[in-house]
């Protein structure tokens, strides 16, 4: 008796059909797509034929879909567990910027430290960059002075200037003075990739992020806590659960998340820090939190499919010549689909 | 004097209306007529509110008729109650801050052109303020309007949609006393130009002022109607409050003995405390709670009661004075500490206080339980289930299933379940606010049985109660709580419900008017 309903993330026949659910809501979107790639005089079937074989059909299809998938994830993990606590945090996009600078100046700092030694501490500081970053909003938002949601969202516009002022000045690469980016990271501080390809160790510790969300949240009496927070704070008040520690926490562990999806990028991807380090995963992570409603499976069944929404927006600019940005209609026209299937559109 | 022949404006006859156990209203006749302040007196929970949604189409009735104006009416929603002229002035206020007093009239009035003219309508409003001392700036925005001028807006409102009967829902709760002065003014026109006016509050000195004819309510029922003139205070919290005749105390429950020199479960010296926005501020609380007594507080709502069992439970700082918990200390403890120290709250509303709708029992069970059953980084399912298992049977409830959510099981089952995981280990000291409002009489009972209970086996019961019967039964001293101070203390047996009352109403002074 003790068991049931204590993991309802890992109760399987729901996962199944909340997976049923959205591969009809994929469907329509795809069709509801197409008419508008026709409209632009374009071949859908093209389209999704190439996007087909630039990732499901190949192995480096799939292993560039593993790349995209591992920011996604941590992004998504940001978002959901302080969600939890019905804590809104818009803030990923910052929260990553963060965590890729404080692995950078980690990385910079001790350039001679051996790997043993600095990927861990890069690993660390990427989270704590993250972390501190989100914490900031949790403070105002325990001490009742500043709502989560706007702090969060507004923090997204200083975190890549702070980059950015690294990246023109004392980090500026002396190599390519023209184009604003760091030097290369010490070698010793990069992300071991596996067979050959771009996927990298980030991939890793997304998934174990997402374990330790699921296990925290399901089967911790810290996340009995947090849940019952985000059921009911008043009277999580009443019964003595310390609300301002929690929201702190929950902003600082979810904003750690985004900040190691940002390490990931920096330490595993570019190699370097740079501008436009995310396109967006920040954000993309809201999404997939959201449509997955939390759990940590649909978690992961919602980032692979925005990887591979991502991935097309790449191709359809390469073969068809239409601009990256059109994926986003699709987006949109998936969010449309899940929106409706909610009466109010509540969560 | 009008016309006693000509037909009241509305006429209510046997309304009686149900929710779940309790009977709000139980055969209630009323009348309203023109030209008559007609005020609707009762307690909280006596069964105003209910009348007031039923008279503007927001509730319909289980049985019973309303006429108006001489006509069966069939008042479906507030569009149908508005379309036969009546209005309602609501305790909180359905103005937009942001828009202007004459766009918000203008948003209210039926029939609105698709062009607005706002001179036509300003030049109503202006008249209307004139005749009825309701003078608001038209084009002010209504977040600039201090509560007495949004009240005027909302008055205003009505009667520029041509209401003739207007129902006023504890008008005065919000306003300062001269607003009050200046609302009792407003009546006064309204009254003289033939409106008929129902003012719905439990302020006795009010309705003495201002009231042409008084109805008294009491648990849903009519216990009295009074002519202009023959008001007076004593008869009315007779009313208000049942018989004048003490309350039958019942027999005292056996107390464990309590060894000589033991501190009082709980001390208030001085105790203090501020308030922000609607909440009462409390002012040098003096309280000493002995194991094995129950402290009984009564109080017109408001008067402090939810502020004062937040600051024994730890949730509201004091600002003066101390707070001694079993002879410690305990004016800064936590609300976490005051439990782990055996501290339990019975609330009124288990579902907004003291639960968490959407998880299941079992894990409702395990908030707030503090250490006990810390196991590693999660908790010992087994030995919770055990102890809640045991404290189950100990109050003989059956035992729901553990795990379904909570907010699916009843009112008196979710109680059960707040009850057994607060009374598991054994608190020293209980704070029960309302625990029985809102339960059906069987549910009541048991939860009075069980204070009875706790009591005898030496716990501190604090209890927060507006049924002067239950406090009566059950409270070994009374307190009457009034603004957020204490206004007077009986001990058991030695107090009338009309005394009490007056403490309760502050009408102390106008005895006899």
């Amino acid at each position: 008796m003790s068991e049931r309903n204590l993991a309802p993330a890992l109760d399987a026949a729901p996962a199944l059909r909340a997976a049923g659910r959205y591969a009809v809501i994929g469907a329509a979107a795809l069709a509801v797509f197409a008419a508008v790639l026709l409209a632009a005089g374009k071949s859908p079937g093209k389209a999704y034929v190439d996007t087909f074989q630039a990732t499901l059909a190949s192995a480096y299809g799939v292993s560039e879909l593993l790349v995209r998938m591992t920011p996604l994830l941590l992004a998504a993990v940001a978002v959901a567990l302080p969600a939890r606590l019905g804590l809104i945090n818009v803030g990923g996009e910052g929260q990553l910027y963060m965590g890729a600078w404080m692995a950078s100046a980690g990385a910079f700092l001790f350039p001679a430290a051996p790997a043993w030694a600095l990927l861990p501490l890069v690993t660390l500081l990427g989270f704590l960059g993250g972390a501190a970053w989100a914490a900031i909003p949790g403070l105002l938002r325990a001490a009742r002075l500043v709502n989560e949601t706007i702090a969060t969202l507004l923090l997204n516009y200083v975190a890549p200037l702070i980059v950015s002022y690294f990246i023109f000045g004392p980090w500026r690469a002396r190599e390519h003075s023209a184009y604003p980016q760091s030097p290369l990271f010490p070698e010793a501080a990069l992300l071991p990739t596996f067979f050959d390809t771009r996927v990298h160790a980030g991939l890793l510790i997304a998934l174990a992020a997402l374990a330790c969300y699921w296990l925290l949240l399901e089967k911790t009496r810290w996340g009995l806590d947090m849940r019952a927070i985000g059921g009911n704070p008043e009277a999580a008040q009443r019964l003595g659960i310390p609300l301002a520690g929690w929201i702190v926490l929950a902003l600082a562990l979810g904003g750690g998340c985004a900040g190691l999806a940002g390490m990931g990028e920096a330490m595993g991807t570019a190699g370097r820090l740079r501008q436009g380090l995310s396109p967006g995963y920040g954000f993309t992570g809201f999404l997939i939190a959201w449509l997955a409603g939390g759990r940590a499976l649909g978690i992961l069944f919602m980032a692979f499919l925005f990887a591979i929404l991502t991935c097309a927006g790449d191709t359809l600019q390469i073969t068809q010549g239409l601009p990256y940005s059109v994926v986003n209609i699709l987006l949109a026209m998936i969010l449309f689909l899940v929106l409706a299937r909610r009466p109010g559109g509540g969560r | 004097m009008t016309a006693p022949e000509k037909p009241p404006l509305v006429e209510i006859r046997g309304i009686c209306k149900r929710y779940g156990a309790v009977l709000a209203n139980d055969r209630v006749d009323l009348e309203l007529r023109g030209g008559e302040v007609h005020a609707l007196l009762g307690e909280n929970g006596a069964g105003k509110s209910t009348l007031a949604k039923i008279l503007y189409g927001y509730t319909r009735p289980d049985a019973g008729e309303i006429r108006v104006g001489g006509r069966p009416a069939d008042l479906r929603s507030p569009r149908d109650a508005r379309a036969l002229g009546i209005g309602m002035v609501f305790q909180n206020f359905m103005l937009i801050p942001a828009l202007s007093v004459l766009e918000n009239i203008a948003l209210f009035l039926p029939g609105l052109p698709a062009v607005l003219r706002p001179e036509a309508i300003a030049r109503r409003i202006r008249e209307y303020g004139e005749r009825f001392g309701l003078g608001v700036d038209p084009a002010a925005p209504v977040r600039q309007l201090s509560v007495g001028d949004q009240q005027k807006v909302e008055i205003l409102k009505l009667l520029l949609a041509e209401a003739r009967v207007l129902l006023f829902d504890e008008p005065t709760k919000v306003l300062a006393p001269h607003e009050i002065e200046a609302l009792f003014g407003i009546f006064g026109a309204l009254r003289a130009d033939g409106y008929a006016l129902l003012f719905i509050t439990h302020k006795l000195r009010e309705v003495v002022r201002c009231a042409d004819r008084i109805t008294v309510l009491r648990q849903g029922r009519v216990t009295g109607g009074i002519a202009p003139g023959q008001a007076d205070v004593d008869t009315l919290v007779a009313m208000m409050f049942g018989a004048g005749a003490a309350p039958e105390p019942a027999p005292d429950g056996a107390r464990a003995p309590v060894p000589p020199g033991t501190p009082p479960i709980l001390e208030l010296i001085g105790a203090s405390a501020r308030a922000e926005g609607s909440e009462t501020a409390l002012s040098g609380l003096e309280l000493t709670l002995e194991p094995g007594e129950i402290v009984g507080v009564a109080g017109v709502s408001g008067s402090g009661q939810k502020e004062l069992g937040d600051l024994i439970l730890g949730l509201r700082p004091l600002s003066a004075g101390s707070k001694r918990f079993c002879g410690e200390d305990a004016s800064s403890w936590s609300i976490a500490r005051m439990r782990e120290r055996g501290t339990a709250f019975i609330p009124e509303d288990p579902l907004r206080m003291a639960a968490v709708a959407g998880m299941p029992v079992r894990e409702n069970l395990a908030l707030g339980t503090g250490r006990r059953y810390h196991k590693g980084a999660g908790l010992d399912w087994a030995a919770l289930e055990a102890a809640m298992g045991a404290s189950f049977q100990a109050l003989a409830f059956p035992v729901p299933a553990l795990g379904r959510p909570i907010g699916a099981l009843s009112g008196g089952n979710l109680q059960r379940v707040v009850l057994a995981r607060e009374l598991a280990h054994g608190p020293r000291l209980i704070v029960a606010l309302y625990p029985t409002r809102g339960l059906d009489a069987r549910s009541a009972d048991s939860v009075r049985a069980l204070l009875r209970r706790a009591r005898a086996a030496g716990s501190g019961v604090l209890l927060i109660s507006e049924d002067l019967e239950e406090l009566a039964e059950l409270a070994d001293r009374l307190l009457v709580l009034f603004a957020g101070a204490i206004a007077g203390t009986f001990p058991r047996g030695g107090w009338r419900a009309e005394a009490v009352g007056h403490l309760m109403t502050g009408s102390k002074e106008v005895t006899g008017v």
